[in-house]
């Protein structure tokens, strides 16, 4: 069918001009960490000469910056990451595996909360402009984006795990009372936004002409509003989707720190300050390439909804 | 009983500047099997009176008056209400159908939804007569077309296809809102034509809103001319061609291009322009454009009846 | 200027025209009308005002340094009585004159650092949207690519490798954040250039100068001005990520976030060494979102992002 090769052609064309962003991340992050002043070993104690020289062989940081970018790139290519500098007995991969696991929980359930509750909460208020209703959600709203998430955690810690006692404040061991504070307050500044983009999206799309076209079709009401309004108001929240996950990525670096939560990001954090290459590398990278592949896997979502897109690229 | 009548019909709409007065004290009505066409320019008030009958008006609208469509007033209907009539009793064509079809549905969906909604057929059989339709509009190869996107579709097809979706429900009053506007001369024609067949077809009534004078000639029985949001003459097309008596349908008559005149002739235009629906001239609207105003011209004009329902609102004899 | 024989022809038709008896307003002053109306912009802006002061002159006002110890009073929460009237941290600093001198840095990073993103993003947007066809392709997919990557994580590189100097802080946020003011005003450029009116403005002969100080700028305007807003609590917000993660202003100078991360140390005994730098930096960040949003709903209402 002529719908589905449009959205073939499409979806090809994409996945390869997402080449040039991977390496371009790489490369850009390679050398940031190796302009750093310092190296890996040097908050040790002091080596002796020999011991030291073995150990940069062993890294391979004894060659020319270019050779071990070249380097770098055949053993990415094969998804090999390389040892640890810092934590010698862990590979990377192994590390990443670990963190990943994590993260990728609270990820994921912030970004489905953010979603649900905020396209609920923007089409609400949007339904019912200029109500009070519609004036306290989005005041709300509007505190959600502007409080950091590192001021909101420590108050909620102090609220419901300090004084109520009633969720831990903080750590990890899988149980869904652990879970509870760091998702939502990852999902927060996102879940705000995601209201206020929807009632925004929501109000313009029912001052259109085809939602009179509807109604003049005696519709009921709710009709109108769920084959003919929804699909079109939530099109800029599904656009949004892709920062907002690296907008997540960015913030869990935080949440995890307070809740001192074992995931990629403290590895991240903590892997720059003790210039462990191959970690910090391999966290980049990682999280690179999940940024990309869900700004593609949106992309394609969003052209399954507007049927205009699909066929601007090939004609 | 006429299909529609309506009654001291008043349209306002609260604005930052103030209160826009878009339509005042109009009273038409029309019956079974009637075309009627609503002249005037743009800001006359043509399309608000049709939107506040259809209860779609914009939020910072109100009106007052009474639409009695088959006895029951229609503004005061709840849109629950009014659904039942809207899209099967009464249908509407918009004017433009870039803006007014859904982009985001084919049109399969947004056509077979009249039928499901209104008749109760199954999907399978709404689209199926919705592909009937497609082909009495003159669209070639219906049934692919409909599985398309609105932006698939020339603009001609496009309107095409509003013209068809409003006659799927098989209404008793079609308005249609400048149907031809966008469209070029074939196209014009041939929409003009569907028209024509379907008030032979069913007894259907229409109201035409249209600033084309040459299409209105061709397919309707009677003229309501507005200004500034108020009729100012009322008669059959005859009438109204051949014997205006208002000043502003004299002037509009005039300054349309005749095949019969010499091709240097310079078209005579109306000076002026129209009044500001924020701060509208006490007594007659139209006195400080009119060639033929004097001093009781400060006072509304009471709306003159002629013999064979010839109405007019001047004060002014046999003006021609 | 229009030009003279164009003008020979204009002229009788412009007299030949009545003039309405409604006066007209410009766009900017459509916008002020509905920027005075948006009361939460209004008060927002009134506060922000207020905020400044509070942030400039209030140190100097205060009895207190922001890093005099007062042995006598660690700790202490908020009285009359001891004189610190927001007060002390577990060293005995007074919160009040440490939030406010914090605010300074907050503020003044978030300024400097938006005006390079500033600098960056029209420069980068006018040229790619003036120049269009390959240049702008090539350049927008550049700003492609870079939107894609994780900006915190550079962030946090740029400060492990070239250390915490502030001046390094306004250049990295400021290097991050261009990337969405370079888009807008990229499509803005784009769009008037082939706009009805520069096109009717070109056929009446008016210069090119002309055409952009007259019909481009101002509309270039309006969009900078909005999302200049906007990007201010952005930065304010990043860098106080930086603080908080302990990336950010070296001791002796502070911010709100690093105020913030130390309160949060101390949070179970002296909850008011994380409350008041955090309703400051809240209420901050609140009232310039507010203030952005209503610029933006004065100077486009349909233009919501």
């Amino acid at each position: 069918m002529i719908q589905d090769s449009s959205m073939a052609r499409h979806m090809l064309w994409r996945l390869l001009g997402l080449i040039p962003t991977l390496l371009m991340l790489i490369t850009v992050a390679f050398f940031l960490m190796r302009v750093a002043p310092g190296g890996p070993f040097d908050s040790e104690m002091l080596l002796p000469a020999e011991i030291e020289a073995n150990l940069n062989a062993k890294y391979h940081l004894d060659e020319s910056l270019l050779q071990q970018y070249f380097r770098y790139i055949s053993q990415v290519a094969v998804l090999d990451f390389g040892p640890s500098i810092q934590y010698k007995d862990w590979t990377v991969n192994e590390l990443i595996g670990q963190g990943m696991r994590v993260s990728l929980t609270i990820g994921l359930a912030a970004m489905v909360l953010a979603f649900v509750v905020g396209t609920l909460l923007g089409i609400i208020a949007a339904l019912r402009q200029n109500t009070r209703a519609d004036y306290l959600l989005m005041g709300v709203a509007m505190l959600g984006i502007s409080i950091p998430n590192f001021v909101i955690a420590p108050i909620l810690i102090l609220l419901l795990a300090v004084y109520a006692g009633w969720l831990p404040a903080g750590g990890w061991d899988w149980s869904i009372a652990s879970m509870v504070l760091p998702v939502v307050t990852l999902s927060l500044p996102v879940t705000a936004y995601i209201a206020r983009l929807t009632r925004g999206s929501m109000i313009e799309v029912m001052h259109s002409n085809f939602i009179r076209s509807a109604r003049a079709k005696g519709l009921p009401e709710r009709v109108v509003i769920r084959r003919h309004a929804l699909r079109p108001a939530l099109l800029p929240v599904i656009s949004f989707l892709g920062p907002a996950t690296a907008g997540m990525i960015s913030g869990s670096v935080i949440i995890e720190r307070i809740f001192s939560i074992p995931g990629l990001g403290s590895y991240f954090v903590q892997g720059a300050l003790n210039r462990d290459y191959t970690l910090v590398m391999g966290v980049v990278i990682f999280y690179g390439v999940l940024i990309i592949l869900l700004n593609f896997l949106v992309d394609m979502v969003y052209a399954w909804f507007n049927p205009k897109v699909r066929y601007d690229e090939t004609s | 009983m006429a299909l529609l009548e309506v009654k001291d019909l008043d349209v306002g709409f609260d604005t930052p500047e103030g209160e826009v007065h878009a339509v005042n004290q109009l009273n038409f009505s029309i019956e079974a099997g009637d075309t009627l066409a609503l002249v005037g320019e743009s800001g006359s008030g043509k399309t608000q009176s049709v939107m506040a009958i259809l209860g779609l008006l914009a939020e910072n609208g109100h009106m007052s008056g009474q639409a009695l469509f088959k006895g029951k007033d229609l503004l005061q209907m709840s849109s629950s209400e009014l659904n039942r009539h809207r899209g099967s009793e009464i249908a509407m064509i918009f004017q433009d159908p870039v803006t007014s079809l859904n982009p985001y549905l084919r049109l399969d969906k947004q056509m077979t939804e009249v039928l499901v909604q209104h008749r109760g057929l199954s999907k399978a059989d709404a689209r199926a007569k919705a592909v009937e339709m497609l082909r009495a509009v003159h669209i070639p190869d219906p049934a692919r077309i409909i599985r398309q996107y609105p932006h698939e579709l020339s603009g001609g097809m496009r309107q095409k296809v509003m013209v068809a979706m409003g006659l799927l429900g098989e209404p008793e009053l079609l308005i249609a809102d400048e149907p031809t506007a966008a469209l070029d001369v074939t196209v014009q024609v041939e929409v003009t034509h569907l028209m024509s067949a379907l008030r032979e077809t069913t007894n259907a009534a229409i109201i035409l809103i249209s600033h084309d004078l040459g299409i209105v000639a061709g397919i309707c029985d009677r003229v309501l001319v507005m200004y500034a949001g108020e009729a100012v003459e009322c008669g059959s097309v005859d009438q109204i061609y051949y014997d205006p008596k208002h000043p502003y349908t004299q002037g509009l008559l005039n300054s349309v291009p005749r095949l019969d005149q010499p091709d240097d002739m310079e078209l005579e235009a109306i000076p002026g322009n129209p009044p500001n629906l924020l701060n509208l001239p006490v007594g007659c609207k139209f006195r400080d454009r009119c060639p033929k105003a004097f001093d009781a011209c400060t006072e509304k004009p009471p709306m003159q009846l002629d013999e064979d329902r010839h109405a007019y609102r001047c004060f002014l004899g046999d003006t021609a | 200027m229009t030009k003279q024989a164009d003008r020979r022809v204009i002229d009788p038709f412009e007299a030949a025209l009545e003039v309405s008896d409604v006066r007209g307003s410009s766009p900017w002053e459509h916008a002020w009308h509905r920027l005075q109306k948006n009361r939460a912009a209004v008060y927002s802006a009134f506060i922000m005002a207020a905020m400044f002061l509070m942030v400039v002159f209030g140190p100097m006002l205060i009895s207190w340094e922001p890093d005099f110890t007062d042995w006598d009073y660690t700790s202490t929460p908020p009285s009359i009585a001891s004189g610190h009237w927001f007060g002390t941290d577990a060293v005995g600093r007074d919160i009040l004159v440490r939030t406010l001198s914090g605010g300074r840095i907050s503020l003044m990073v978030g300024l400097v650092a938006t005006l390079v993103s500033l600098l960056i993003g029209i420069s980068y947007g006018a040229t790619a949207g003036y120049f269009g066809g390959v240049v702008d392709r090539i350049m927008m997919r550049i700003v492609d690519i870079t939107y894609a990557l994780p900006f915190m994580f550079f962030v946090i590189l740029l400060m492990v490798v070239f250390g915490r100097h502030i001046l390094l802080i306004f250049v990295a946020i400021g290097a991050i954040n261009w990337l969405d003011m370079a888009r807008i005003v990229r499509g803005q450029t784009l769009s008037l250039k082939n706009t009805e009116f520069v096109e009717a403005a070109k056929a009446c002969g008016v210069s090119d100068w002309d055409i952009i100080r007259r019909h481009i700028t101002p509309n270039l305007l309006g969009v900078v001005i909005v999302y200049v807003t906007l990007t201010i609590p952005q930065v304010i917000l990043v860098e106080s990520f930086l603080s908080f993660l302990g990336l950010g202003v070296q001791e002796p100078l502070s911010s709100w976030g690093a105020l913030v991360s130390d309160g949060a140390q101390d949070m179970e005994s002296a909850p008011w060494t994380l409350i008041v730098p955090s309703v400051f930096l809240t209420i901050t960040l609140y009232c310039f979102n507010y203030i952005g949003d209503g610029l933006r709903d004065a100077l486009d209402p349909k233009d919501h992002f």
